[in-house]
């Protein structure tokens, strides 16, 4: 009798349980389409262009796939010449032909034209050597690297962006090169990306780290009131900090004249539109995200085992490198983390501060969508930074964990 | 550093440099709003000091010309639509993140915490992709709905945070009072989480408000909002004009952070009530 009860309770139990779960998944599927749609359907979309090509295809699909088996030695054979030239004749006026001459001119400069005008000017005449046609038209189509071009753009699927945005490109024979030294500029981008983050990271941690420590073990009283010169700035719009920072930094803004006042400096110091500025701005703006955490650990650990370990003999110093700094490695690494991964998706105050060799990847990827519109450029670089920032959150999550977050 | 029994005069010495190189951290926090706040009265049209006398000319540029006026209704505008979207999604998200299994709330929560670490870049440049054949960049409707995904993590953690403080027993027991779930809820849950919700309506709306990168990508000359107006002009020639603009929005964000802080205190005041 009374196992019977006791498996309809439970049964109710878990019907109950069920009945809960079921709420809580119709309750939270809204949220999760608006994001499925707004957030994780775009960046899909991201990561899709930056292998996509079809322009070329577009309006050369007989050429492209000719290409895929020519060996990219020597010049394509006559049937192929041939073929593009009945294609492109096809193509002309249209406005597939504009987007695949785009297309090309991403890899060689100067393409767009030369598609454009072998389109306004191909031989009347089908018979005798095509190719010679085209070269007297435009020397180039004598090159092996213009048709190698048109083979990397064969879609429907490239690697041409991907490895443009490590500076790497397939030869017209398939082999993956380097491209040209004075092309060259993604790695030197992403390089330069990391090197501010790490230094921005650092100058965080010399700066925040004491300030967390006096926080921590001030009088409630102190803190709460110290608190505040923190909060502040955090909640401060980002653009009133930039350009706060622009109005300081500048020629003959306050810094250099109160230098100048000092009798430090003689002329004014060039602190803007250069690295200086951006390390200052930046640091400027993800200072509290590296003393929060550190505040936080510090608050949970207790004066009584550094106090141990001077009454035991050591030396202050000794007692803290030992005995306290150990302790508050969780907040550093969630500072560090937290700085770092921010720092390096950067775009707004290094546009505002930096000078041109101080623009990150954030810089490139909005350049190449807004300015320059190519797009499948700006979804590879997209794509570097955004496995670079995964790869940290996993470590973070894996080192700090979720509370942090606070989703448990 | 506190907590010694002697302290030699070595360790004075190290206190007192302790204490001034963290002064001077302080002041490289509170600096640049420090410089911008006075320069907005200036009565000069440089941007330097010694400023040669107070004036409110600045306010008077700001609040005559039509760019920035419609800037700032366009901040507000897109704050305000953001913050009711963000808020209404994230708090039933919330609520039902807490019925579910911790595992299943783990892997939801990465989800929807995720566009607080992917860099705001990445998904203006997905989003562009996604809205520019459907006719939504250069639109309000655009701009709200990418603000709104880079506000909703806000609202989600603070009204879990405050649902963790909730007593599950006291929604049982307006239940077994004769409560229906719809009463109980309004009656007994709401006005415990309504600190949580408030604050992350206050969080939404700072982000929205805060938010440039989203704008750069998808917004057109008139939906322009405060920070890419600023951003404009900053890129152009940096004019006295912005330092006022500025000073408002230091006001703005000091009444979002007072606002916060009250409804901390007040949620921790309830806390402490509850246990005691």
């Amino acid at each position: 009798m009374s196992s019977t009860v006791a498996l309809a309770l439970k049964a109710s139990l878990r019907r109950i349980e069920r009945r809960q779960a079921l709420i809580g998944g119709a309750l939270v599927a809204p949220l999760l389409l608006f994001l499925a749609v707004n957030f994780l359907l775009p960046i899909a979309m991201m990561l899709f262009r930056s292998v996509d090509d079809p322009d070329v295809r577009a309006i050369m699909p007989r050429t492209t796939a000719a290409l895929a088996a020519w060996d990219g030695r020597d010049l394509p054979s006559a049937t192929v010449t041939a073929m593009m030239i009945e294609e492109l004749e096809a193509a002309r006026g249209g406005a597939d032909l504009s987007r695949a001459a785009n297309r090309l001119n991403y890899d060689i400069n100067g393409f767009r034209s030369l598609l454009l005008k072998t389109a306004r000017n191909l031989p009347s005449a089908r018979d005798g050597d095509m190719l010679q046609a085209l070269v007297a038209i435009d020397h180039r189509w004598g090159e092996i690297e213009t048709w190698a071009a048109i083979k990397r753009a064969a879609g429907p699927l490239t690697s041409f962006y991907l490895l443009g945005a490590v500076d790497l490109k397939q030869s017209g024979g398939g082999e993956v090169q380097g491209i040209a030294p004075d092309r060259a500029i993604f790695l030197k981008v992403l390089g330069r990306t990391l090197w501010i983050g790490f230094w921005v990271t650092v100058l965080c941690l010399m700066l925040g780290y004491p300030v967390a420590y006096l926080l921590a073990t001030a009088s409630s009283k102190t803190a709460n009131l110290l608190m505040i010169l923190v909060l502040l700035p955090f909640w401060t719009s980002l653009l009133v900090r930039t350009t706060a920072w622009v109005v300081l930094l500048q020629k003959d803004g306050p810094v250099n004249s109160v230098l100048y006042a000092a009798g430090l400096i003689d002329e004014p110091l060039r602190l803007i539109f250069n690295r200086v500025g951006v390390y200052v701005a930046i640091t400027h703006v993800l200072l509290p995200f590296m003393i929060l955490p550190l505040y936080s650990v510090m608050k949970g650990i207790g004066p009584t085992a550094m106090r141990a370990a001077v009454s035991l003999g050591a030396h202050p110093f000794l007692a803290f490198a030992r005995v306290y700094l150990p302790q508050t490695v969780p907040g550093i690494t969630a500072g560090t983390l937290l700085v770092f991964i921010s720092a390096i998706g950067y775009y707004v105050t290094p546009a505002l501060i930096g000078g041109a060799d101080d623009q990150m990847l954030s810089y490139f990827i909005a350049f190449y969508t807004n300015e320059t519109t190519n797009w499948g450029m700006a979804a590879a670089l997209g794509c570097i930074l955004l496995v670079i920032t995964a790869l940290l959150y996993a470590v973070y999550d894996k080192l700090a964990g979720r509370a942090a977050v606070g989703l448990t | 550093m506190s907590g010694w029994t002697s302290a030699t005069r070595g360790e004075i010495a190290w206190r007192h440099a302790f204490r001034i190189y963290c002064g001077l951290v302080f002041v490289f926090l509170v600096l640049p709003i420090a410089v911008i706040v006075p320069l907005s009265f200036n009565a000069g049209s440089f941007l330097t000091f010694p400023m040669p006398g107070l004036s409110l000319r600045w306010y008077g540029d700001f609040f005559a010309s039509p760019k920035w006026l419609a800037a700032v209704s366009n901040s507000f505008g897109v704050g305000a639509a953001t913050t009711i979207l963000a808020t209404v999604l994230g708090t039933t998200a919330a609520l039902g993140l807490a019925r579910l299994k911790p595992r299943m709330r783990r892997v939801l929560g990465a989800v929807i915490l995720a566009p607080l670490i992917v860099p705001v870049v990445i998904t203006g440049v997905g989003v562009y992709f996604l809205y520019a054949p459907l006719h939504l960049t250069n639109s309000y409707l655009g701009l709200v709905l990418a603000h709104t995904v880079l506000a909703i993590p806000f609202v989600v953690l603070t009204v879990s945070a405050s649902l963790h403080h909730f007593d599950r027993n006291l929604l049982r027991a307006a239940s077994s009072l004769g409560a229906s779930p719809v009463v109980a809820f309004r009656r007994v849950m709401l006005p415990v989480i309504l600190p949580g919700v408030v604050s992350g309506a206050v969080f939404a709306f700072a982000t929205s408000f805060d938010e440039i990168v989203m704008g750069l990508f998808l917004a057109g000359p008139t939906q322009r909002t405060l920070p890419i107006q600023m951003f404009n002009g900053v890129r152009e020639e940096i004019s006295p004009t912005i330092t006022a603009a500025a000073t408002l929005l230091v006001v703005l964000s000091i009444a979002l952070l007072v606002t916060i802080e009250m409804l901390r205190r007040r949620t921790e005041r309830f806390a402490r009530k509850a246990r005691t």
